[in-house]
């Protein structure tokens, strides 16, 4: 009786001994797995981060290798700064144009896409296709057809009408640039739209043009309150994107004409690596990365709490 | 994301029972289908016609490109343009840096992605969910952002005009991280009893996430590939800054070199050195579809 207590006892123990063994070579495995990535957050990220908050507040300009501290005089040199001003305008322009002009048309590809028809899903290639193409690709194409005399302006010749220089016109430009990311992107947010209208349960749109509810009146009071989760997602999304649009100004207009395309990270990039203002473009950094991050904290915020309607 | 394309267009047995009989077989109205398909096809212009009048204008000669009237087909075909694409830059020496940067960078990511996921989401270690905020800080940084200082790292380093920030920094920086999120999304949704077996098995942590773990991540890591590869082949702004020779070039940066004397670009040798960039992701893409969207979307549900 005691003999085999006493055996059962041990093998606990050594069970236990063994469990904890493996729970530390456990922790080590762990601590292993995340530490590429960690490092990465640390050396590429977080360091960085705390590094262009430090440089805001100096003077530095590389060629003249100068670096003193200036403290918030940056800071006050932001504010003073009717190009800097321009350049937020500028992109809150091309933010609120993009996300109206992209969000209305996924959501209209989506619904026409919804129906049952033949043929949608090839044009759901086509819609998605410029999602695949390189962007700076895309953008050498539509700079092309945008030119004076380039394939737009000449097809609109045919049918008597004489169009504009799209990209060099105060008027234009911000659009063409515009219209031309609307295209690249918006078949991404409508295979998200996509998805959630397929979520819609079609007994309630049944149940309500049974009782005699047009279609139009049944997309505005149940399908639209219904995936508005996802539209404020992907709104908020596109605002994010659009903010740190780059490669499209830099092909087609070069900020101009004048400063009327010069958005945020264009100005950015112009201050650090055309006037080696690397102290002043930290500044602007910091301002982007408060946008950024204040927008994505809030999409978070929304998805956590709209959770339920991801089925 | 899988699970909310579910098809529920089908009404359930309640309601078809509740609607009238004649309601039930409502014959379609071609008029509007007609009218669906048209507006569909028109809409479709700007999506498609770019592609086609990219690769038709780079066989027209420098005479035809910008005519009027347009000719959607070149009067004169000529592959001219294609043999200056190589002549006026190392074009193949740009493609190769493109192609395996980008395979680097995703082969990479994915085996960091996916050991940092499945640690977050599987292992209990002392201070996981405190790492895991930090990790998460890098989906709030737009690369943008952080490129002044990492310039001036790359530049300390002497690493300007080399591969390595365009390979290193992606796989361990911010871009990774979004990358992390979902394999650790991915790993969250792992059956308990499949480890418990391999534990059994006598697997070590290791070896279950090697043995198991991993193959059954499939899904998860061919998002993660596609989105990777794609982030990689698309990247502009930090080639810019961190390249300066045309034999280091990346091919977003390389398109945007074929200009003359004044600045102004040779439309048709750039539009073939475009099309020769596109058509290969394109004809990929055409084939591994459904592949792309559920990849590509989910770029468009971090967090």
């Amino acid at each position: 009786m005691s003999a085999t207590l006493d055996r059962s006892t041990r093998r606990r123990a050594t069970s236990a001994r063994r469990r904890s063994t493996a729970r530390r070579a456990d922790v080590l495995t762990g601590y292993a797995f995340v530490t590429p990535q960690l490092v990465g957050s640390a050396v590429f990220v977080i360091g960085p981060l705390i590094a262009v908050g430090w440089y805001s507040l100096h003077d530095w300009n590389v060629l003249a290798n100068s670096f003193t501290f200036t403290g918030a005089a940056n800071y006050q040199r932001l504010i003073d700064d009717p190009s800097f001003v321009d350049s937020l305008k500028a992109s809150g322009i091309f933010s609120a144009g993009l996300v109206v002009l992209n969000v209305g048309l996924a959501l209209l590809l989506a619904v026409m896409l919804n129906q049952r028809m033949r043929g949608t899903t090839t044009f759901r290639t086509f819609f998605f296709s410029p999602v695949v193409v390189s962007l700076v690709a895309w953008t050498i194409v539509w700079g092309f057809l945008l030119q004076a005399d380039g394939g737009i302006n000449g097809f609109l010749s045919q049918i008597g009408v004489d169009g504009p220089n799209w990209l060099r016109r105060e008027d234009t430009a911000m659009l063409s640039v515009i219209v031309v990311q609307v295209f690249k992107n918006v078949g991404l947010n409508m295979v998200l739209f996509l998805a959630a209208l397929q979520g819609v349960p079609g007994e309630i749109r049944e149940a309500a043009r049974v009782d005699g509810a047009s279609a139009w009146r049944s997309f505005r009071s149940i399908t639209i309150p219904l995936i508005s989760p996802t539209i404020l997602l992907v709104s908020i999304l596109t605002i994010v994107g659009s903010l740190q649009v780059f490669a499209q100004i830099a092909v087609l207009t070069q900020g101009g004409p004048g400063t009327s395309t010069t958005v945020l990270v264009y100005y950015l990039y112009q201050q650090a690596f055309q006037f080696n203002e690397f102290g002043y473009a930290s500044t602007v950094s910091v301002v982007l990365f408060l946008i950024v991050a204040v927008l994505t904290l809030v999409q978070w915020q929304t998805r956590k709490r709209w959770v339920f309607h991801e089925v | 994301m899988k699970s909310e394309v579910v098809d529920t267009r089908e009404p359930s047995a309640a309601a078809v029972a509740a609607a009238p009989p004649t309601k039930r077989t409502r014959p379609r109205r071609p008029v509007k289908r007609i009218a669906l398909m048209v507006a569909l096809i028109v809409l479709a212009v700007p999506f498609v016609f770019p592609t086609w009048w990219m690769v038709t204008s780079s066989f027209k000669p420098m005479s035809e490109i910008l005519r009027i009237p347009p000719t959607l087909w070149p009067a004169a075909p000529t592959t001219e343009a294609y043999g200056q694409v190589f002549d006026l830059q190392p074009f193949a020496q740009q493609y190769w840096n493109s192609l395996y940067i980008a395979a680097v960078v995703t082969i990479g990511t994915i085996l960091v992605s996916s050991m940092a996921g499945y640690a977050f989401a599987r292992i209990a270690f002392p201070g996981a969910n405190v790492l895991f905020v930090v990790v998460l800080v890098g989906l709030l940084v737009p690369a943008e952002v952080t490129i002044v200082p990492l310039f001036r790292l790359v530049n300390a380093v002497g690493m300007i005009d080399t591969h390595w920030p365009l390979v290193v920094i992606p796989i361990i920086g911010a871009p990774s991280v979004l990358a992390t999120f979902i394999m650790r999304q991915f790993f969250l949704t792992l059956p308990g009893e499949l480890e418990d077996a391999g534990r059994v098995d006598g697997l070590s942590r290791a070896g279950i996430f090697r043995r198991i773990a991993f193959p059954l991540a499939r899904p998860a890591i061919a998002a993660v590939a596609i989105f990777t590869f794609m982030h990689s082949w698309n990247l502009f702004l930090e080639p810019l800054v961190f390249l300066s020779s045309k034999e280091s070039f990346t091919l977003p940066l390389a398109l945007t070199q074929y200009v003359d004397a004044y600045g102004g670009p040779i439309w048709n040798v750039q539009l073939a050195a475009t099309t020769l960039t596109v058509l290969p992701v394109l004809a990929v893409f055409i084939f591994a579809q459904r592949q792309f969207v559920e990849g590509l979307a989910h770029t468009g549900l971090k967090g």
